[in-house]
């Protein structure tokens, strides 16, 4: 099998890499083309990253999506952080397969249907207690926040069910309060999976357009929605350099939140190890 | 305490009628649902006392533990310590701190603050707290670790963390669930005689769950035995050894042969018992409360019973022949398998007490096994 190598698995490899990268690769490199015309290559040049730090409208947008994005990853965090608590340490409670199903539905549930759904829940809210007025940032946080602390929580929740238990027994038996031994013992050893959690959260809120179509008002266009919009117009090399520092953005983000959930994993891996090796 | 031990006049207090149960267990029973995990224990432990619960997997010592620390509500029955009733008293307000099988070391702190945690829950003033700290790090020998994470430290520098900051908050009653479970053999042995060492020098009083009978004659003042969620006898470890009550507590405890038979002979101070697998009568050098012809029991242990190849002077009774199967030298001692002539194999230990051995018995003798009219304990059930 070694020596009679086959060509099959590189090719799925290869095949694999095209799928996956190519369009991006296409977008950066075009993003890098002097000429006008997208398709066409009119030599390197970096003026379109110059010319899209002049269109306030973009930067605007890109402003608010980035604002809209980070509050959207804190509550997410914060509700996430709670649900999973709730899911993992409370027992068996009236509820509780309710609570688990409806805190996962947003990861399979189509998006133009959760969309749909915040924006009729709005409607309503507005006309019963006038709350929330009109459509703006905080609808689309509160919109996202609904679906992606269902991302937190499962993040949490499976560090949560791999924590033992009995680390937070024992602070509680040496003392320490319930509300204490959450924000000393639990929340430090869990950090990590909250970073990546929050990093998640924003890089979905970032790139989001459904969802924020539905429920952005008069003022309140994100930069998907602009992006969106412009290419209706046609193609401009413009954009390609946006979508490139988008891809950027995101990228970083998820290479440092897999950086924490993997030394997470490797710190558990060699407590393992230790813990066996202590033992022979 | 060890003063009192060697003191001719000490009496150890569950003898004294007059003293008073530092930790009182009444009638508790704790239900998962339907499951019944500990079922109607009661119990006296007194203070100084190193207590061991010693049963088999699953019989509940763990969830006792637990009740005495607070992280499950007994379903019926109370608990007193020191006098005062612990119902719905929550574990962070029990003068009571436990150690975990696990340690359950909190890994993102140094030693030091692992062991200067529950002394901060008490608000203590700085230097007092750091003095104690330190004070506790000598005892158990790690001053050296104190900066060091719980991942840096070897199972058993884990294991004295862990007891260290249990002790430091010098707790009314400590609980050691499995504490030496996670460590090897030999680390095991040594770290028995320092918990032994440390429970003496604090003078706390120690209850601890263990499911390693060996661990438990060595440690405990006194050993109760739970089987299926009750405690089946309580007693130090000799009268746990040499006078089990049951035939669950003989056979759990150390190996045994267990003989099945009735009497055929009694008296105030005497009892034969014809054993049909043992082919002989036993002799028993006292009297017995059982209804006549009554199938009993008679457990001998394999270290009370002599084997030899010439017949004892007095073969009639105590005394039956048969084959030897198997010997295990153990350096000390060896063990032999020997198949009587009903095919019942009872197993013998005698100490090699010369070097060259003139007259070793080897596989395939035939020998007489015969023992003492006190060697014999009856059991009826
Ligand atoms: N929270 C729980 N819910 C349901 N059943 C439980 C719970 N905790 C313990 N049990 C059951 O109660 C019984 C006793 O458990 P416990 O942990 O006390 O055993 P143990 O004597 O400590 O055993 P081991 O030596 O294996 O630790 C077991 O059968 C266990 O399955
Ligand atoms: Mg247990």
């Amino acid at each position: 099998m070694n020596q009679k190598r086959s060509w099959f698995l590189p090719a799925c490899l290869i095949a694999g890499f095209a799928f996956l990268y190519v369009p991006i690769l296409s977008l950066v490199i075009f993003s890098f083309n002097a000429s006008k015309l997208v398709t066409v290559w009119g030599g390197f040049s970096a003026k379109w990253y110059a010319e899209l730090l002049g269109n306030s409208q973009i930067l605007d947008a890109a402003w608010l999506s980035v604002r809209i994005a980070a509050i959207n990853a804190s509550l997410a965090v914060v509700l996430g952080t709670m649900v999973a608590l709730v899911l993992t340490r409370l027992g068996p409670f009236r509820g509780r397969a309710l609570l688990s199903g409806m805190a996962t539905a947003p990861l399979v549930m189509p998006e133009v249907i959760t969309g749909l759904s915040m924006l009729l829940l709005f409607v309503s809210l507005e006309q019963w207690f006038g709350w929330p007025q009109g459509r703006g940032v905080t609808t689309i946080v509160i919109a996202h926040a609904t679906f992606s602390l269902a991302y937190v929580a499962v993040i949490v929740q499976s560090r949560l069910t791999q924590l033992d238990e009995s680390i937070e027994e024992a602070a509680l038996d040496l003392g320490a309060r319930p509300a204490k031994v959450f924000f000393v013992i639990t929340l430090p050893i869990i950090a990590p999976a909250l970073i990546s959690g929050w990093l998640l959260a924003f890089t979905l809120s970032l790139d989001d357009l459904v969802i924020a179509s539905f429920t952005s008002g008069p003022g309140s266009t994100t930069l998907p929605m602009v992006i969106f919009s412009k290419v209706r117009l046609g193609v401009s090399p413009e954009i390609n350099a946006l979508a490139t520092i988008l891809i950027a953005i995101v990228a970083i983000a998820v290479v440092v939140a897999g950086y924490f959930m993997k030394r997470q994993e490797s710190m558990r891996q060699r407590d393992i190890q230790r813990a066996i090796a202590a033992n022979q | 305490m060890n003063e009192a031990r060697r003191n001719d006049k000490y009496v150890p207090p569950w003898t004294d009628p007059k003293a008073e149960p530092y930790v009182r267990i009444e009638k508790v029973t704790k239900k998962f649902g339907d499951f019944v995990a500990v079922d109607d224990v009661s119990l006296n432990i007194y203070k100084n006392e190193l207590f061991c619960l010693l049963g088999g997997s699953g019989c509940g010592k763990s969830t006792l533990l637990r009740m005495l620390a607070g992280f499950e509500q007994p379903t019926s029955g109370s608990i007193y310590l020191d006098g005062v009733d612990m119902a719905g008293i929550p574990p962070y307000n029990r003068p009571v701190n436990m150690m975990f099988q696990s340690y359950a070391l909190f890994p993102h702190m140094s030693v030091e603050d692992n062991v200067a945690f529950g002394l901060k829950q008490e608000r203590l003033a700085k230097n007092e707290v750091s003095k104690r700290v330190n004070d506790m790090l000598g005892l158990v020998q790690l001053a050296q670790f104190a900066k060091r994470k719980p991942h840096q430290l070897s199972g058993g520098q884990r294991q004295r963390v862990a007891l260290a900051r249990a002790l430091v908050k010098q707790p009314k009653l400590l609980l050691l669930d499995e504490p030496l479970g996670a460590l090897d053999k030999k680390l095991r042995e040594q770290t028995q005689f320092e918990l032994v060492n440390l429970q003496d020098r604090t003078g706390v009083t120690f209850v601890v769950v263990t499911h390693d009978q060996e661990e438990a004659m060595t440690l405990a003042s006194r050993i109760g035995v739970m089987n299926q969620g009750r405690i089946v006898q309580v007693g130090t470890p000799t009268e746990i050894y040499e006078f089990p009550t049951t035939r669950f507590v003989a056979d759990f405890i150390g190996s045994v042969n267990m003989f099945e038979g009735r009497i055929v002979d009694e008296d105030n101070d005497f009892v034969r018992i014809g054993a049909e697998d043992a082919r002989c009568t036993i002799f028993i050098n006292h009297g017995v409360a059982a209804a006549p012809n009554s199938t009993l029991w008679v457990a001998i242990r394999p270290e009370k019973v002599n084997i030899s190849r010439e017949p004892p002077p007095d073969a009639s009774e105590n005394c039956t022949t048969g084959i030897v199967q198997d010997i295990a030298y153990m350096g000390d001692v060896s063990i032999f398998n020997v198949k009587l002539d009903g095919g019942k194999v009872v197993k013998v230990t005698q100490p090699n007490l010369f070097r060259h051995a003139e007259e070793t018995i080897t596989w395939e003798d035939r020998v007489y096994l015969h023992w003492h009219p006190a060697s014999g304990v009856v059991l009826l059930q």
